[in-house]
């Protein structure tokens, strides 16, 4: 039963095959477009709705300065875009300068923006580069309710730490694992949950934290939730957290001087709250479309 | 195959609040109470059904009708519209419950034979009396099935629960997922967790078709048996009986 | 929190829609028509040796009761496709199809009566064109009712994939239940949901087409 299984799988493997190639389903497979590419640039952008709207707000801002932009939207997780960017598929892709250092020099010391950015450029690959980074942070944080802020009198981790074993903390199951995740916490702060929630990123995280299933979460500092359900981040002075600055990761080849200066001057543009707002914008009830929301930042900064 | 066992029998993983015996547990928690919430509503309401005659159209309209609804959206959706617990997950699980049980125990009311009934009237009981003293332990053995396959069913979908945060077996396959393919914990705890998954719904299968057997007198199986239309319903995985998960 | 309703996503993702809808009959109905053709051979072994049969209808019971997570989450250890593969949903599918078609096969050319068969072979037709041109036939209402309970189950399974990254319309639920958008949850339940009945009502027309004997007997007893 089973080698008949296989044979059906195979056959069906054959059929899916076939069919992919039809299809638009995987741009890094394309072959780059020949000829007069030079002025061209494509961007891409990773599967989750920040970093496409990142990515069309740099699109948008080089085209206004007349460079040709191609566009890949939705590429997936990190290592699966990193292969187009060294094979030179795209070009350019926002980034975030902690985990961006970590993916390529996994024991990196450095927490502090600083720091993490002047290391970056002797870890990324050869052919790639970052520009200025933006003030504009996205980093993991420990968030709770303004109901549970004020009870406990709550403005950093630290003044959590007396409460830890009331609090049942929620957030993706990989936390419990990851080095800045439940054990960085403990290790850093000495704090040790009651228990641990697993919860899926997004809407679910903040329902939980409402409701009171958990008392703290792991939530990403721009999550536009903070602001429309007037939640509070919990300041992290031991920087357990590294930082997270949104940097544009480009090809060097295609970093000509209209192009620093055009991303440049966008970060330059970019802060937290900016950043907070425009994830606010693009989670309003109605979902608006990332290029609508690019547009008005854009319009209205005067890029 | 290797990672996968040594994850299966690695001691850590049998001890404690997030170990397999703890998520064994809770993931039958969940599935006797929806089952028997399920039973609760459906065993007097597929009764009335079949007794009376009225409102057969429900029964088949359920079996269709909500063997074609997506359990995965059924869940999420109610977990969004009102809150993170187990009130959703269970009311949702208890949705998937009832086709079955009704269907059982309508069949299994309307196949009572009617010399039966007859003899019973004949006899006179009343309606209520002829309900709870002739057609419902007649109908046992197809109530049973209808249970037994309702709790498949809910053993099935109750791993999705650990999506919406619940606990239970869903909790190491949705959690080595997130922990990305190359992890430790990764693949090994998906894999590790399905095989407890199969092996428990086996287990509880195994269980039921004893306890089906047991809790129906010798002569009534005889009846059972030797009605050709009875045994579809008596018998009733794998036969037409529908999955969602 | 309040749950969002922002209508007018929907007019603006159509191409998301049916791109969605698309992949979604792939991975469910292309099993559904694999498991239908293994099943009939395999069925129609077991009716003739009793010792297929009495490994055949037991394991087809086991498969079957297996939950759809646990099996889909173990195609890549028994198969060894990436964690990410339509195959790892396909293959469960093809699984519960024949699990369920093997049995009601095997007893619906059981039923057939032994006078039929003698006298197709009376009239001289060979064992394979029998089985061809009288038993399969007279086989196809049951086999239609499996294959119109294996068909609205994968619809309806075939979202659990989205679960491990294998999209789908179970895709636009999970992104819907992350982006607090219950439009985009409605829509590919409500999808998932119509596009099973169509087919339901798609396959008991087509049984009863191809097996005009049916109505003309039902006809002959009024």
């Amino acid at each position: 039963m089973k080698r008949v299984i296989a044979g059906v799988a195979t056959a069906l493997a054959a059929t899916l095959a076939v069919s992919a190639c039809g299809g638009s389903e995987d741009p890094l497979a394309e072959d780059q477009p020949t000829g007069g590419s030079g002025d061209t640039i494509t961007v891409g952008s990773a599967n989750f709705p920040e970093s496409q709207l990142l990515a069309e707000i740099y699109a948008q801002a080089l085209e206004a300065k007349g460079v040709t932009v191609e566009r890949q939207h939705d590429l997936g997780s990190r290592e699966k875009y990193m292969d187009g960017l060294k094979d030179g598929s795209i070009d350019l892709i926002p980034e975030y300068t902690g985990v961006l250092l970590q993916f390529f020099d996994k024991s990196a010391p450095q927490v502090e923006a600083e720091e993490v950015y002047a290391a970056l450029p002797a870890a990324l690959p050869e052919n790639l580069t970052v520009l200025d980074k933006a003030a504009a942070e996205d980093k993991d944080a420990i968030v709770v309710t303004r109901e549970t802020a004020d009870k406990w009198d709550l403005k950093s981790i630290e003044d959590l730490v007396p409460h830890c074993g009331e609090v049942v903390f929620g957030g993706p199951p990989e936390i419990q694992e990851r080095a800045d995740g439940i054990p960085g916490i403990k290790e850093t702060y000495n704090c040790t949950f009651k228990s641990f929630s697993s919860l899926e990123p997004g809407a679910i995280t903040t329902k939980a934290l409402l409701d009171g299933t958990v008392q703290a979460a792991d939530i990403f500092t721009t999550d536009a939730a903070i602001e429309a359900n007037d939640l509070v981040v919990l300041e992290d002075p031991k920087n357990n957290f590294a930082a997270q600055n949104v940097v544009p990761l480009i090809n060097k080849d295609k970093a000509s001087d209209t192009v620093k200066e055009t991303l440049n001057a966008v970060s330059a543009k970019l802060d937290t709250e900016t950043l907070l707002d425009l994830n606010a914008r693009l989670n309003a009830p109605d979902k608006p479309e990332y290029a609508d929301v690019a547009k008005e930042w854009l319009g209205e900064v005067g890029l | 195959m290797n990672s996968t066992l040594n994850w299966l029998f690695d001691p850590a993983h049998w001890s404690g609040p997030t170990g397999i015996p703890a998520r064994i547990l809770e993931h039958l928690g969940y599935t006797a109470l929806t089952v028997l919430i399920a039973a609760a509503i459906a065993v007097p309401l597929g009764a009335i059904i079949g007794h009376t005659g009225r409102g057969t159209f429900l029964v088949a309209g359920l079996s269709n009708g909500l063997r074609a609804l997506p359990e995965l959206g059924l869940l999420t959706l109610l977990v969004l519209l009102t809150y993170v617990g187990l009130l959703p997950v269970v009311v949702a699980l208890v949705i998937l419950a009832l086709p079955p049980i009704l269907a059982g125990t309508y069949a299994g009311i309307r196949n009572v034979d009617a010399s039966v009934v007859d003899a019973a009237r004949g006899m006179g009981m009343r309606g209520s009396t002829v309900l709870w003293k002739v057609e419902l332990p007649n109908a046992l053995p197809l109530i049973l099935g209808g249970i037994r396959s309702a709790t498949l069913q809910v053993i099935a979908t109750a791993t999705i629960a650990a999506y919406v945060a619940l606990g239970g077996l869903g909790r190491f396959v949705i959690d080595g997922n997130n922990a990305g393919a190359g992890s430790p914990n990764g693949y090994p705890q998906m894999a590790a967790g399905a095989i407890v998954i199969a092996v428990l719904a086996l287990v509880v299968e195994g269980v039921l078709e004893i306890v089906q057997r047991v809790a129906v007198s010798p002569g009534l199986r005889n009846v059972a048996t030797r009605k050709r239309t009875a045994r579809i319903w008596r018998k009733p995985t794998p036969d037409l009986v529908g999955r969602s998960t | 929190m309040n749950v969002d309703w922002p209508w007018p996503w929907l007019p603006r993702n159509v191409d998301k829609i049916v791109e969605a809808t698309g992949e979604h009959l792939y991975l469910a109905l292309l099993p559904v028509l694999a498991g239908l053709v293994i099943s009939v051979p395999l069925g129609w072994a077991a009716s003739r040796w009793p010792a297929v049969r009495l490994v055949l209808v037991p394991l087809a019971g086991v498969l079957y009761t297996i939950p759809s997570l646990a099996l889909i989450t173990l195609v890549p250890l028994l198969l060894g496709t990436k964690i990410i593969d339509p195959l790892n949903v396909q293959v469960p599918l093809a699984i519960y199809t024949i699990a369920l078609l093997v049995r009601s096969v095997t007893d619906a050319l059981l039923a057939v009566p032994g006078e039929v068969t003698a006298a197709a072979t009376a009239i001289g037709f060979r064992p394979a064109k029998r089985f061809l041109a009288v038993e399969l036939p007279l086989a196809v209402p049951v086999i239609v009712a499996g294959l119109r309970v294996a068909a609205v189950s994968a619809m309806s399974l075939t979202a659990v994939g989205a679960l491990i990254g294998i999209g789908g319309l179970g895709g636009l639920i999970t992104e819907g239940f992350r982006r607090n958008n219950a439009v985009e949850m409605v829509v590919a339940i409500a999808l998932i949901l119509v596009i099973a009945l169509i087919i339901d009502a798609l396959l008991l027309l087509a049984g009863k087409v191809i097996t005009p004997w049916t109505r003309v007997r039902q006809g002959a007893a009024k």
